[in-house]
């Protein structure tokens, strides 16, 4: 099954043309854009590895959708989610976060149970 | 007669009973004679002042009633009483101040009142409504009383913590981010055994929802105990991240009869690995504040279903608007709230539901009379709640509500997904497309409010799921009048 995390993974992969509008809507906020990736997408794992840093000053598309072009060619074989990052008070996190590539094989997870007292079960979501 | 005293500690205090000892001797005075009709003061910031619609019994001056409203919910009892004297008495008491017909009601006042901080206990729901919905409601002279709004003063509002996670929070541990989150209340919401209801909930979030979400009324009944539920569910919802790599969650319903039972069940909820338990409004403001305290020690998001409200928050001319129960709810501490979807089955003219929602989000609320806020409201850094809109909405609507509501509430579609023709899944998979969808058109740039039937249209072209649930829904709309609008713009039904 496709992994389903960020904004927008039930639609078909975006296109380069519908990531730039993305990253000018997310650039007209005031939002800084940045790049991540990994090649352990577990819905626990917080902390992708940063291609760079925020792109704080950065004011056009076409400078971002480089960036990516980039970071697909030296990570073809992980997940790559663009981030937008809000400041204003009361926000100070991320305001829009999808996809931009997938690896060619989906990563998979299963369920490992642990079973205790009085049926209860712990649960650990582990790599398949 | 008005002369100014000085009185410790509280500043300036506007004297308004004349002569002293005329004011208490025995007997009875008009509460306008009795200091609590201020004409023309000046609220200080510390002071907590409310607004109530108020319909005097034929012959009672609206002043006067004002006066009673302020003198019921403050010190006032029926008759003069001299241990008055014993206390710092112009202090204690409530002041109204300002009297307002409503526009275009016959009979009906706008009445403000200001409260001093003293006379609040901090960090204590229960104390407040005492003294401000407590006796005043059934006050003989007045027809009818409702509380419409209220400002709290950043003094007081300090001494609350406040929602245990927060908006921004719960999307950072969520993992979610840009787009409304989605859920459905699982249905039949009585009879289904354990494991047949924890079926609906794999499916459901297999298919692509956040959440799922036991009703208000499911505890623990003949059919399915509260362990089986949290078993099953937990089951399901742990599958679901597995397969999808999301992080997803159920409400479990931890409503009971006692504190002991509330607690033993969210303690379940917190050992089978659930980032979300619910509660009831009708348990009450104190097990809400107990409950809350036990979501901020244990990480847990904290869903309100606000059961009951619509007995005190729907006609206007009596009880308490909802606007006000969401700032209690919001100083008392909730990560979630149910606040209407205008466009649905139940209550809620839009205006007035943007009114619930701007309480929740701001930061600084500022007055917007035509969504029903009487009054600027600094949040002094208090979390933000998330807005539930739950009731009768479908993927149809999706354009109304994005348009509506923004990224930041919860839209919960159960009989819009569990019954999709084509299957739970495929229903949950319909709501997560044209969600998406639409989110996508409107960042860039799209209209969405008028291309909205369009844009998804297009979309189902590609999704099957979504072309049978728009065929399925089209005609539904729920086209009524609302009872609880604002009296300040005229205002229209959405279809």
């Amino acid at each position: 099954m496709r992994i389903t995390q960020g904004t927008f993974s039930f639609l078909p992969d975006l296109t380069d043309e519908q990531i730039a509008r993305q990253v000018d809507h997310a650039l007209a906020q005031g939002w800084a854009v940045s790049l991540e990736y990994t090649d352990d997408p577990h819905p626990r794992n917080v902390y992708w590895e940063m291609w760079g840093m925020p792109m704080f000053d950065l004011r056009s598309a076409t400078g971002v959708i480089e960036e990516l072009r980039e970071c697909r060619k030296a990570h073809p074989d992980c997940y790559i989610k663009l981030n937008a990052f809000d400041s204003t008070r009361g926000f100070e996190s991320m305001r829009l976060s999808f996809m931009v590539h997938r690896p060619p094989v989906e990563a998979r997870y299963k369920l490992r149970r642990e079973e205790g007292p009085a049926r209860l079960i712990r649960y650990t979501i582990e790599r398949a | 007669m008005t002369k100014t005293v000085t009185s410790p500690g509280a500043g300036k205090v506007q004297r308004t009973t004349g002569n002293t000892a005329t004011r208490y001797q025995a007997g009875v005075l008009k509460y306008k004679e009795m200091g609590y009709w201020v004409p023309g003061y000046e609220p200080k910031d510390t002071d907590l002042i409310a607004v109530f619609r108020i319909t005097p019994q034929e012959g009672v001056d609206p002043e006067e009633a004002a006066a009673a409203v302020a003198g019921e919910s403050s010190t006032a009892t029926w008759t003069v009483v001299w241990t008055d004297r014993l206390t710092a008495c112009e202090n204690y008491r409530a002041k109204a101040y300002e009297v307002r017909p409503v526009p275009g009601i016959e009979g009906q006042y706008f009445a403000w009142v200001a409260y001093e901080l003293d006379l609040f206990e901090e960090g204590s729901i229960a104390n407040l409504t005492a003294s401000i919905i407590g006796n005043v409601f059934s006050f003989k002279p007045l027809k009818a009383a409702r509380l419409e709004d209220m400002r709290l003063p950043v003094a007081y509002l300090k001494t609350f913590k406040g929602p245990p996670t927060g908006i921004v929070v719960e999307r950072e541990r969520l993992d979610k981010y840009g787009r409304p989150l989605l859920g459905a209340t699982i249905k039949p919401k009585l009879g289904l055994s354990g494991k047949n209801y924890g079926r609906v909930v794999y499916e459901a979030l297999l298919g692509g929802l956040d959440f799922t979400k036991d009703d208000e009324n499911i505890n623990s009944q003949p059919f399915m105990h509260w362990r089986d539920r949290f078993l099953f569910c937990m089951e399901a919802v742990q599958k679901a991240q597995a397969a999808s790599g999301e992080v997803k969650g159920h409400y479990l319903n931890i409503t009971a009869g006692t504190m002991e039972e509330l607690y033993k069940r969210a303690e379940f909820a917190r050992d089978l690995g659930s980032c979300i338990i619910m509660v009831d409004l009708i348990i009450g403001w104190t097990a809400i504040q107990s409950i809350s305290n036990w979501a901020r020690d244990n990480d847990m998001i904290l869903h309100m279903h606000r059961a009951g409200h619509g007995t005190y928050t729907r006609q206007k001319n009596h009880g308490v608007s909802f606007r006000v129960i969401a700032k209690w709810l919001r100083l008392a501490g909730v990560d979630h709230l149910h606040t209407g979807t205008a466009v649905g089955k139940l209550e809620g003219d839009p205006m007035t539901v943007q009114g619930y929602y701007n309480v929740c989000r701001d930061s600084y609320t500022k007055q917007d009379l035509p969504r029903g806020l009487f009054f600027d409201q600094d949040w002094a850094g208090l979390r933000k709640v998330m807005p539930v809109a739950s009731g009768g909405i479908h993927a149809g609507q999706m354009h109304q509500l994005l348009d509506l509501f923004g990224d930041d509430v919860v839209l919960q579609f159960g009989g819009g997904t569990i019954g999709h023709p084509m299957g739970i899944q495929a229903g949950a998979q319909a709501n997560r497309v044209a969600l998406e969808t639409m989110v996508l058109a409107r960042n860039e740039g799209r209209d969405i409010r008028n291309e909205g039937p369009q844009i998804l249209a297009d979309a189902a072209k590609t999704c099957r799921p979504l072309e049978a649930a728009l065929t399925t829904w089209k005609d539904v709309t729920f086209n009524y009048a609302s009872t609880d609008t604002s009296d300040f713009v005229p205002t229209v039904s959405v279809a």
